[in-house]
């Protein structure tokens, strides 16, 4: 276990010492985990010297090297990107909380648990190099995200958006989960380097697309791909530094790590291409169409991070059509990929701010609704400063790092006219046509965003107290983190070859030969180009557009409600629950009896049809042992015994007789050579009397309750037929012998591995020591669950 | 000997079926312990009976009885142990509170609080 | 459990408690090489413990042995997680176990097992269970 992997899973650990944490009433607990992010953010920043050289640093922890699952944690450029954005992200998150969320009124602990669950699981899916372990951190950031959006579980629409976001992501992970499977079958290996190292051999293969399309079900789930997008404007419940976290700046770019990652893989693929790019197009519009039409301040930055999550998307997806020119020096598409990732770390900020500053304005006005705002301008300078800059920066004005990116997106969209494969001559020029009318939107609701909210008549009826600035330590993360989005638009190079080139020679590694890497420049100038003009074009036509947003937002409107994507997913849930009612209630009696009656016949039904069908209905009286006297009296009395049970009248007799039965089972074990089991049989007997000793105060008599004969036909027919088909396939079983019993290894090494003679106690501890270990756990919860239902009922009695 | 632990294990399992299917909560416990010695049986028998000593390096000897069904059932009787606690502290703690031992007349109702 | 008056068995439990004690912690021991361990270990002991209970009352018996056996309980689960996690730090999976022979002066070979330590867990635990399914339930009025 190295470093590596203490510093991903050191929140999960440091959760645990929350017990501690908690004792100090007077401190915010915040400021015991914001020290965590930000060691861990120094510690990844100490490989950024490594991953800039085109290297990386990979440590194996053999987990279950039987199955080929491995705790490799890997960090590489692309890794590293993301480790930096969660931990960096996460310190001035867990800083803005401590501000935002009360100490008093909060369940700050359990707060700061899901937190640091999830920041763990975020650096596990982005820092293992193994698609299984990969998986299972993914699946935990889901699980943390639900927890985080149910966070005020009090509210109808925190457990609603909860539950939205956990179905759809979990749908989605369960895809993925298939497609990593299908990807085993088809390399043998769940190491995400060695499939993308030998991706060439897949191409042809017939479980190639199916596996492309489970992965990218789990990328769309996550990262809110159109049409599964809907989760994400309901996961806006969340408490606003969550928001800003999970669901703009990480979380959600699991997504596009996932893609990113598998474009070795998949990008080569003409479905891909098209999937990809098309998808995140869409999304990008739809996402800034919409968002337009919000009224709520979050609800806007729900639709605009769908929509920028599209843009990336569509980046990727246009990057790798790259892959089919060879040329590094003249290969202009590559542009799109370092667009992508460029832009990732610019969302991240400007969103990030942006955030903040809707959770500052909630915080100090009591309200998100730009009906009820306007003219916040004076009151909070500073707010409205951290929000405008980062609106421009969204909507692409210069000299901010959204402008930047932006530019380099046109640029991306507009090369694809040039390309010639996958139908492009005739269908790429929709990309650059379709990637400007997306930025018209997006010009048009940042400037909603920022004008609706400060500027105008301040409404102060409408709100529940005065307005006026945020606290000191609530303004810092924000102001940080526009400065990091002027410092990035006038000084992009600062990122190219520490981050942004490094992350692509991860995307793209076919392109480079041995020591070549990617010569990222970015420049805000490069004469009158046609990105130029399409800016430009956006800024009129958006102005134009946000002048006139009064006039045409009954548009919306139109739009028929049935149609809608979140009524869909309602209905399909309520059907679904409905459903499985009236599929429960049409057999679940609520009557132990008829369960067991189900349970048996059907035990009857399937043994007799596989013993039948399988041929297995013989005898083999060669291969017997020799029986005893002592084995005949034994046999016998365990029948009678078993059998005189049904007819005993009172209780006593009927424990008794079952200690009897128990007794000579256990003389059965000495007779079969087994003296473990004999000694253990022995000695639980002798407590079970004990045992029901005991109980016999509190039992009941037993009583025959009155039947009718039919019942009891029907019981002994079953009985009858459960007792017959047992002894068919214990004799079946003794006479159809498939295999050697597997047992010869656990005798063969008892000596040479464990260093013990006694096999029985060896396989128990050792061999199959992970029986034990659980069995000895549901022992322990059956003991407690006896002492609950005994100790833990003083509340019942006093209230009857 | 198999066939006659055959017979034995089919008799074992029709008791305690008849046992499970009865009324009385008192019953149903006593047949899942019937249950249980049945299953442990139905392992052994299946792996072979006296095909050699004692599972113990220490008999020196030639053959082995098959250790494995021994490890799984030793598992089982304890496990069975606790369950068999478990189920009669349910049911005596049910007939408190509900006043019968009747498993019919328990019958829960429509979503019943 | 009301107070019984049976000499014969106060008599004779005097005396054989110790030597059933004692026998489950050796069969418990003898475990890796002859037939025992956690399991039987662990339920030779309670069984003694329930030897006593229904000797005398349950108030006696928790003067005599004021244990909370939940928490034996929780002991030996740790026991066992934790020499099983412990594998962990060498690198190698869950639950693999190690052993050594030292030579000790007087009692000469002795060999020591990671496997005894689990077995030990499960020996608590078996203890904790049935002592505290058996006390809980005596104790309910």
């Amino acid at each position: 276990m190295s470093f590596l992997h203490l510093a991903i899973l050191s929140p999960l650990i440091y959760s645990l010492f929350m017990i501690f944490f908690k004792k100090f009433h007077r401190i915010h607990t915040g400021w015991f985990i914001l020290p965590l992010p930000i060691l861990l953010f120094i510690y990844f920043l100490s490989f950024l010297p490594v991953t800039s050289n085109q290297k990386m640093v990979t440590e194996t922890f053999n987990w279950i090297p039987s199955l080929g699952i491995n705790f490799t944690a890997k960090a590489d450029g692309l890794s590293l990107l993301f480790a930096l954005l969660i931990t960096g992200i996460g310190a001035l998150v867990v800083f803005y909380s401590i501000y935002y969320l009360d100490r008093m009124k909060e369940k700050l602990p359990s707060f700061y648990v899901y937190l640091l669950l999830f920041m763990g699981a975020m650096l596990g899916v982005v820092l293992s190099d193994n698609l299984i372990v990969m998986y299972a951190f993914w699946e935990l950031t889901s699980f943390s995200s639900f927890l985080l959006i149910g966070y005020w579980y009090g509210r109808e629409q925190s457990r609603y958006g909860a539950q939205k976001s956990m179905l759809i992501t979990v749908f989605g992970g369960l895809a993925m989960l298939g497609g990593i499977i299908l990807l085993y079958i088809m390399t043998r290996t769940f190491s995400i380097s060695e499939i993308a190292a030998e991706s060439h051999s897949i191409w042809g293969n017939s479980l190639f697309i199916p596996a492309l399309l489970c992965i990218l079900l789990g990328a769309f789930t996550k990262s809110a791909q159109f049409p599964f997008y809907i989760w994400l404007p309901d996961a806006m419940e969340a408490p606003t530094p969550v928001s800003a976290y999970l669901h703009s700046a990480t979380m959600v770019k699991a997504g596009i790590y996932l893609v990113a990652r598998f474009t070795p893989v998949f990008g080569d693929s003409g479905v891909w291409f098209w999937l990809v790019s098309g998808i995140g197009l869409i999304t990008l519009t739809w996402g800034s169409i919409f968002a337009a039409k919000q009224t709520d301040l979050k609800g806007i930055l729900a639709f605009s991070t769908v929509s920028q999550l599209g843009l990336i998307m569509s980046l990727l997806g246009v990057g790798s059509a790259a892959l089919h020119y060879a040329d590094l020096d003249e290969n202009i598409y590559i542009v799109a990929v370092s667009a992508a990732i460029f832009h990732l770390i610019n969302h991240a900020t400007f969103k990030g701010s942006l955030f903040m500053a809707v959770g500052i304005i909630d915080h100090e006005t009591g309200t998100r609704d730009i009906r009820k705002l306007g003219g916040l301008m004076t009151f909070m300078p500073i707010t409205f400063t951290v929000s405008i800059i980062g609106a421009f920066s969204m909507a692409g004005i210069p000299p901010f790092n959204g402008f930047l990116s932006k530019e380099m997106f046109f640029t991306g969209m507009v090369r694809v006219t040039e390309m010639d494969l996958f139908h492009l001559e005739t269908w790429g020029i929709l990309f650059p046509v379709i990637a400007w009318v997306a930025s018209v939107f997006t010009f048009v609701y940042s400037m909603i965003l920022i004008f609706k909210t400060f500027t105008g008549n301040v409404q102060l009826e409408k709100l529940d107290r005065q307005p006026h600035e945020a606290p000191l330590g609530m303004l810092i993360p924000p102001v940080i983190l526009v400065s990091l989005v002027v410092i990035f638009g006038l000084f992009p190079n600062l990122l190219s070859d520490s981050l942004i080139s490094p992350a692509m020679a991860e995307i793209l590694p076919g392109l480079l030969g041995a020591g070549e890497e990617f010569t990222v420049h970015i420049s805000s100038w490069h004469g009158f180009t046609i990105e130029v003009f399409m800016t430009l074009g956006v800024v009129i036509l958006g102005i134009i557009l946000y002048r006139t947003f009064p006039k045409w937002k009954t548009l919306y409107s139109k739009i028929p409600e049935r149609m809608s994507l979140f009524r869909l997913y309602d209905q399909l849930v309520e059907g679904a629950q409905s459903g499985s009612y009236k599929l429960t209630k049409s057999f679940m009696t609520g009557s132990i009896h008829s369960y067991l009656v189900y349970i048996f016949a059907f035990f009857i039904f399937i043994l007799t049809a596989t013993l039948i069908g399988k041929g297995a209905l013989k005898v083999d009286t060669g291969n017997v042992s020799a029986i005893g006297i002592y084995e005949w009296i034994l046999a016998l009395f365990v029948a009678a015994g078993a059998i005189s049970i049904l007819f005993v009248k009172s209780r006593m007799t009927s424990i008794i007789l079952l200690g009897a039965v128990g007794y000579t089972v256990s003389l059965f074990y000495v007779l079969f050579r087994a003296p473990d089991l004999a000694l253990t049989q022995l000695v639980i007997e002798t407590i079970s009397v004990a045992l029901f000793l005991v109980c016999f105060y509190h039992l009941p008599k037993l009583r025959k309750y009155e039947t009718r004969i039919r019942f009891k036909l029907t019981n002994a027919l079953i009985s009858i037929g459960v007792g017959a088909v047992v002894t068919v396939m214990a004799l079946s079983a003794h006479s159809n012998k498939l295999f050697d019993s597997i047992s010869k290894y656990y005798v063969e090494n008892t000596y040479e591995k464990a260093a013990g003679k006694n096999m029985v106690n060896v396989i128990l501890v050792d061999f199959r020591g992970f029986d034990t270990l659980f069995e000895i756990t549901v022992l322990a919860i059956a003991s407690l669950g006896i002492y609950g239902m005994i100790k833990l009922r003083g509340n019942r009695r006093k209230e009857g | 000997m198999e066939i006659l632990m055959a017979f034995v294990i089919g008799i074992l399992f029709m008791s305690a079926t008849y046992l499970m299917l009865s009324k009385s909560l008192l019953r149903i416990i006593v047949g899942t312990g019937l249950l249980s010695h049945g299953a442990h049986l139905l392992i052994l028998t299946m792996g072979g009976l006296k095909r050699g000593s004692a599972p113990l390096l220490g008999e020196h000897a030639k053959n082995y009885t098959d250790p494995l069904p021994q490890a799984l059932i030793l598992t089982a009787i304890v496990i069975s142990f606790g369950v068999t606690a478990f189920f009669l502290v349910l049911a005596y703690r049910a007939y408190q509170e509900l006043g019968t031992d009747n498993v019919e007349e328990m019958k829960g109702t429509e979503p019943n609080d | 459990m009301k107070k019984t008056n049976n000499i014969i068995l106060e008599t004779a439990l005097k005396a054989l408690l110790f030597f059933i004690v004692l026998y489950s912690v050796y069969i418990f021991t003898a475990g890796h090489y002859y037939p025992g361990g956690g399991f039987i270990g662990g339920l030779m002991t309670s069984g003694a413990i329930v030897l006593l209970l229904i000797t005398y009352d349950i108030k006696t018996v928790q003067r005599i042995l004021p244990i909370n056996y939940r928490i034996i309980t929780a002991i030996g689960l740790l026991f066992a997680i934790g020499t099983s996690a412990g594998s962990l730090f060498f690198n190698v999976p869950f639950l693999t176990h190690a052993f050594t022979h030292v030579e000790l002066p007087v009692l000469g070979d002795l060999s020591l097992h990671t496997a005894t330590l689990f077995d030990l867990g499960v020996y608590f635990v078996v203890v904790g269970v049935t002592m505290t399914i058996i006390q809980t339930i005596g104790e309910d009025e």
